[in-house]
């Protein structure tokens, strides 16, 4: 769809990214040339999920052909330090095996040939002799296991922290009911189809490093980069390419390369390349945290919950890698979800065992969190022999309580949860729903319907992984907190406007939306903004939290565009009431003219008036000079954790309640999804097709976590799902199109009123299929992913002898 | 994932292809879709001195009738079969069991008789040939043979085509008047190799049931005239006879469960075809 005028917001516009991503002219990692004698490198990984490193024999990779560098423990500790660790333990993370191994896929030998098949052939020349050792996969035997994975820690409990907010125990002792669910989540990613990406060159004349990657954010982890690296951070210039082929969190992962592979390119003293493959990224990439949880409620007879007790051991698997343990940080002032609950206990733990190293990944802790309490909702329904959904409806945070403070101190900005939930039920047809269901089960079928509520955070506190220190830690280390996001907009010598950001976009279309917002500024066409959103860390305005991450770009980034554009347009303004002879506030921006409000024929064209500080600055007023306007914005409401461990870990807290119908098959166990209904209030919608498309996609991500994806390991350590064959990601054929509804309160803490989007179904999804597998099969317990595997018990009678 | 050093060589006739088979004893590797091979040679798996091109050779092409039989050649591809415009009226079955393989793209490049060579346990192609009790023709520099399916699927990726033979064609039996045909099969998803495939051929005899994806080949049995309870005890039987497989997607019990419930299902339907 074209739109004609403006307001250019609100409208599904053409993307700007689509011609060249359409005709085959992406610019991807892999698309951009690279400096004449780049060499390539090759990775040997570790077979064993844990065992020592006797010893390493690179003689004869080191003589083969086309071969100029192998890289071991050995040289990466000689040149860098280790990155840094998240917690308060004396324990190292590098990236590279050093001395042993502790997961299946952990490198543990560069390569550095003229090309990658020679790199390869010089791999399988490496001999490494190991020692093995027992491996610990299960994060609960994990917690007292005699196996240790890093020597500075008593156990494998790199950090263990509780908190209390309200009165719980005083509210679990008059409660009637104490409900409970135990839950294991498995482990899954979102696998994005472009794997990383790393090209590397060191500078000795000044040591420094220039490196491009598909690196996407946080830009915290660029002075980690540095640190390692042991340069000043200005003398690690990070770029990134102008396309994506999609991260949904996982390029954050490819840092630790990032610092490998510049260590290559310094030993190898030429540029280095390094393209990771499939099998590599499924072993070792990143994975989201397996987590068990224990989470208990105080209810009352009709529903009503008066305390949680949550007890999560969250599996951040070899190595605390940064920002780990964010995953289970980043809910801990969300942990009460959509409801209206005072009382609550807490206790986190973060286990290490021998598996990928957890990171981000959509939905980053929400799934986690939101699978236990929403499974916890259903069984209060079941045990109590109330409506699921009238369960959820006593419990809502209420309409007229916002902005509302969380138990744990997150801050919910908007909404009206009773108002969106009532919606969804009429507008999604739950009552036609309800009367499929009943004919199914006329005709024998299996067939159940499922309800989630959540809140969907956005646009990340920077401080709230400070919530693992205590308040002395923290007060020790200084206070970190904010999220400052950045945007230029600046005026070149034609009257044209370009657009500068930092928000690394990995596909979602943030170049359409940020022309948007500065057209409707300016009054021009999107068609008029040229936005940049490649990435040069030395010559680009950014901050620790830019990136790609939190679903921020919406919320923060374009609130800070929008606020850049208005500057200009101020400046503009008073430009223009000399020209126009009224006073600037009488001057409006519309259609490609700066024009007398109620006079439009007294006017002067945009591009005129916008290259007048180029051309003619001199009959300026010095307060009308329009060049170039980069703002740094960061929200008031992301403080610090309080001393008693409070924390507002995001600005933004979208509303999704969702419901669906879904078969099982009484032979295979196949789960169907007959209809699923997902009710969104993300705030102000900028672009509704992009926002259907979040929708759409977070929706197919969270049925491969629900029915078909895990990274399974075996109990001794071996990866199982090494290939596509055994991670299954679901095709369209697998996904049906869910309804999607939406309500709009917007945000009053965002500059445009807009929250994220692109996260929730991630969240509520998994939880909200297996409410209505649990209710098709009338059973307690059920981890993920649904398979026909873990589902036959319930379906198939005990096999005869034969 | 980059293949070891091998040698290319695109073969202009059957004869080069046999001279090549014979002096290379087993170090070559014929690709000709290309959609296994090249998977085991990237990731390093298959590691042959010589991968030998079938592609170009003009009497490996086409679909031909062969008296009751339709003879596919080496180079004909997945997709060229399933839009052969008599392939419902000769044989019903591999109409059937055809759409199944793979997706559109795979079956664009991959050819019928390299999945037979593959000879993966759950794959469509090999479980239609044995429920067909098709044939697989072989040649060498001395000379040609046939082998029927029953006896050419040996074991998980094992056949009994030496190391100097080519497959030339494979022969599928025209459906006869008076059959019945029926299919199913269960995977994760659409177009993975099946967890269990059913294949029926009901005649006046009795109903010819072909099962994959469960023993370490295809198994065909013959249940002549059971029904009710009799047929339900074969079943277990035969499903306890195959010795199923355990994975990750499923678990022997779970296999076997199926090859009675779908077993069932598809013998049948393909009586009820028959009639």
């Amino acid at each position: 769809m074209t739109a004609e005028t403006g307001p250019w917001l609100g409208q599904s516009i053409e993307r700007v990214e689509d011609v060249a991503l359409l005709s085959g002219r992406g610019r991807y990692f892999d698309d951009l040339g690279v400096r004449p004698g780049t060499l390539q490198a090759a990775i040997l990984r570790s077979p064993h999920a844990h065992a020592v490193i006797k010893s390493i024999d690179v003689t004869a990779a080191r003589a083969a052909p086309g071969v100029v560098a192998v890289l071991t423990g050995g040289e990466v500790t000689a040149l860098s330090v280790s990155l840094v660790v998240g917690v308060r333990a004396p324990i190292q993370c590098w990236p590279i095996a050093v001395d042993r191994v502790r997961y299946v896929g952990e490198p543990v030998a560069v390569v550095v040939a003229a090309d990658r098949y020679l790199a390869e052939d010089a791999l399988e020349l490496i001999e490494v002799e190991y020692d093995a050792l027992p491996a610990v996969i299960d994060p609960t035997a994990a917690l007292d296991s005699k196996v240790l994975l890093h020597d500075g820690l008593k156990s494998n409990v790199a950090s263990d922290r509780s908190f209390r907010y309200g009165d719980p125990e005083a509210a679990f002792a008059s409660a009637a009911h104490r409900i409970a669910v135990d839950i294991h989540y498995p482990r899954n990613s979102c696998t994005p189809i472009e794997t990383y990406g790393v090209v590397a060159e060191y500078e000795p004349g000044d040591d420094s490093y220039d490196v491009l990657a598909n690196f996407m954010g946080p830009f915290s982890l660029h002075p980690v980069m540095a640190r390692s690296l042991k340069v000043p951070v200005n003398r690690f210039r990070l770029r990134t390419p102008p396309d994506s082929g999609g991260s949904f969190g996982v390029k954050q992962g490819v840092f630790p390369y990032v610092v490998l592979i510049a260590l290559a390119a310094r030993i190898a003293g030429r540029p280095v390349k390094w393209v990771e493959d499939r099998l590599e990224h499924l072993a070792a990439s990143v994975s989201a945290t397996n987590r068990v949880t224990r989470l208990e409620a105080a209810v009352e007879r009709d529903g009503r919950i008066t305390a949680l007790a949550y007890d999560q051991i969250d599996d951040v698997g070899a190595h605390i890698r940064a920002p780990e343990p964010a995953t289970l940080y980043r809910m801990l002032g969300n942990l009460t979800g959509a409801y209206d609950i005072r009382h609550m206990s807490v206790r986190n733990r973060v286990v290490l065992t021998n598996k990928t190293p957890s990171g981000l990944n959509r939905g980053f802790g929400g799934p986690q969190v939101y699978y236990a309490l929403e499974r916890l909702m259903q069984r209060i329904a079941v045990e109590l022999k109330h409506d699921p959904l009238d369960v959820i409806r006593r419990n809502l945070v209420p309409a007229n309580a916002f902005p509302y403070r969380t138990a744990s101190g997150g801050l919910l900005d908007s909404g009206d949860y009773p108002a969106a939930v009532e919606m969804a039920v009429n507008d999604g047809g739950l009552s036609e729903l309800r009367a499929r269901r009943d004919r199914a089960h006329l005709e024998g079928r299996l067939y159940g319907i499922g309800f989630t509520a959540v809140v969907e955070p956005s646009v990340s506190n920077m401080g709230y992984v400070t919530a693992v220190l205590t308040a002395d830690e923290r007060r020790k280390a200084g206070p970190k907190n904010g999220a400052q996001a950045t945007a230029t907009v600046a005026i070149d010598p034609g009257g044209g406007v370009s657009v500068h950001i930092a928000s690394v976009p990995q596909g979602q279309g943030h170049r359409t939306v940020a022309a948007q917002i500065a057209a409707d500024a300016l009054g021009l066409k999107p068609q008029d903004i040229r936005v940049i959103s490649d990435f040069d860390s030395a010559r680009d305005a950014w901050s620790i939290a830019s990136g790609n991450y939190s679903s921020r770009f919406a919320a923060a980034v374009g609130g800070a565009i929008h606020i850049a554009a208005m500057r200009i347009k101020d400046k503009l303004a008073r430009g223009a009431a000399a020209q126009l002879n009224v006073p600037a506030d009488q001057v409006e921006f519309t259609g490609g003219r700066a024009r007398a409000r109620g006079n439009p024929d007294n006017a002067v064209p945009f591009a005129r008036l916008a290259a007048a500080s180029h051309w003619a600055p001199g009959t300026l007023p010095e307060d009308a000079h329009a060049l170039r306007e980069t703002v740094f914005w960061t929200p008031p409401q992301l403080t610090p954790p309080t001393d008693t461990d409070e924390i507002n870990a995001s600005l933004c807290h979208g509303f999704i309640f969702d419901f669906c119908g879904v078969e099982v098959d009484r032979t295979t166990g196949a789960v169907r999804i007959d209809k699923y209904v997902t009710m969104h209030d993300c705030g102000r919608v900028l672009h509704p097709g992009m926002v259907a498309g979040q929708i759409t996609g977070g929706f197919a991500h969270a049925l491969g976590a629900a029915v078909y994806e895990e990274f399974a390991y075996s109990p001794e350590g071996a990866f199982l799902s090494g290939t596509f064959a055994d991670y299954l990601v679901p095709t369209p054929t697998e996904v049906p199109a869910p309804v999607i509804l939406h309500m709009e309160t917007p945000s009053p803490f965002t500059p445009l009123g807009a929250k994220g989007v692109a996260e929730g179904n991630c969240m509520s999804t998994p939880a909200c299929i297996a409410n209505a597998v649990a209710d098709a099969l009338g059973i307690a317990e059920i981890d993920l992913p649904l398979s026909p595997k873990r589902l036959a018990p319930f379906l198939h009678k005990p096999e005869p002898k034969p | 994932m980059k293949p070891a050093r091998f040698d290319y060589v695109r073969a202009d006739s059957l004869a080069e292809v046999h001279d090549v088979l014979a002096a290379e004893c087993g170090e070559a590797a014929v690709i000709a879709g290309g959609q296994s091979l090249v998977p085991l040679l990237s990731m390093r798996m298959a590691r042959p001195k010589v991968v030998l091109d079938i592609m170009r050779i003009p009497e490996l092409a086409g679909i031909s009738l062969d008296g009751d039989t339709i003879r596919v050649g080496a180079a004909v591809r997945q997709a060229e079969l399933l839009a052969w415009s008599q392939l419902k009226a000769r044989q019903p079955l591999l109409a059937l069991t055809l759409p199944w393989v793979g997706h559109a793209q795979t079956r664009a490049r991959g050819t019928v008789c390299g999945s037979v060579a593959l000879a993966d346990p759950s794959a469509e192609i090999p479980l239609t040939l044995l429920a067909l009790r098709g044939e697989v023709e072989l040649s060498t520099k001395a000379g040609r043979r046939r082998v029927a399916a029953e006896d050419f699927f040996q074991g998980l990726m094992s056949t009994a085509r030496a190391d100097d033979e080519l497959i030339e064609a494979i022969r599928f039996p025209c459906g006869r008047p008076g059959e019945g045909h029926a299919f199913r099969e269960f995977a994760r998803r659409h177009g993975d190799f099946a967890i269990v495939a059913c294949a029926a051929v009901a005649d006046g005899k009795g109903v010819r049931l072909a099962v994959g994806g469960v023993a370490d080949r295809p198994v065909a049995r013959t249940f002549a005239g059971l029904g009710g309870s009799m047929l339900g005890q074969a079943l277990d039987a035969f499903a306890h006879e195959l010795e199923a497989r355990e994975d990750l997607h499923a678990t022997a019990a779970y296999r076997r469960e199926l090859v009675r419930q779908l077993g069932r299902q598809v013998i049948e339907e393909a009586r009820r075809c028959r009639a």
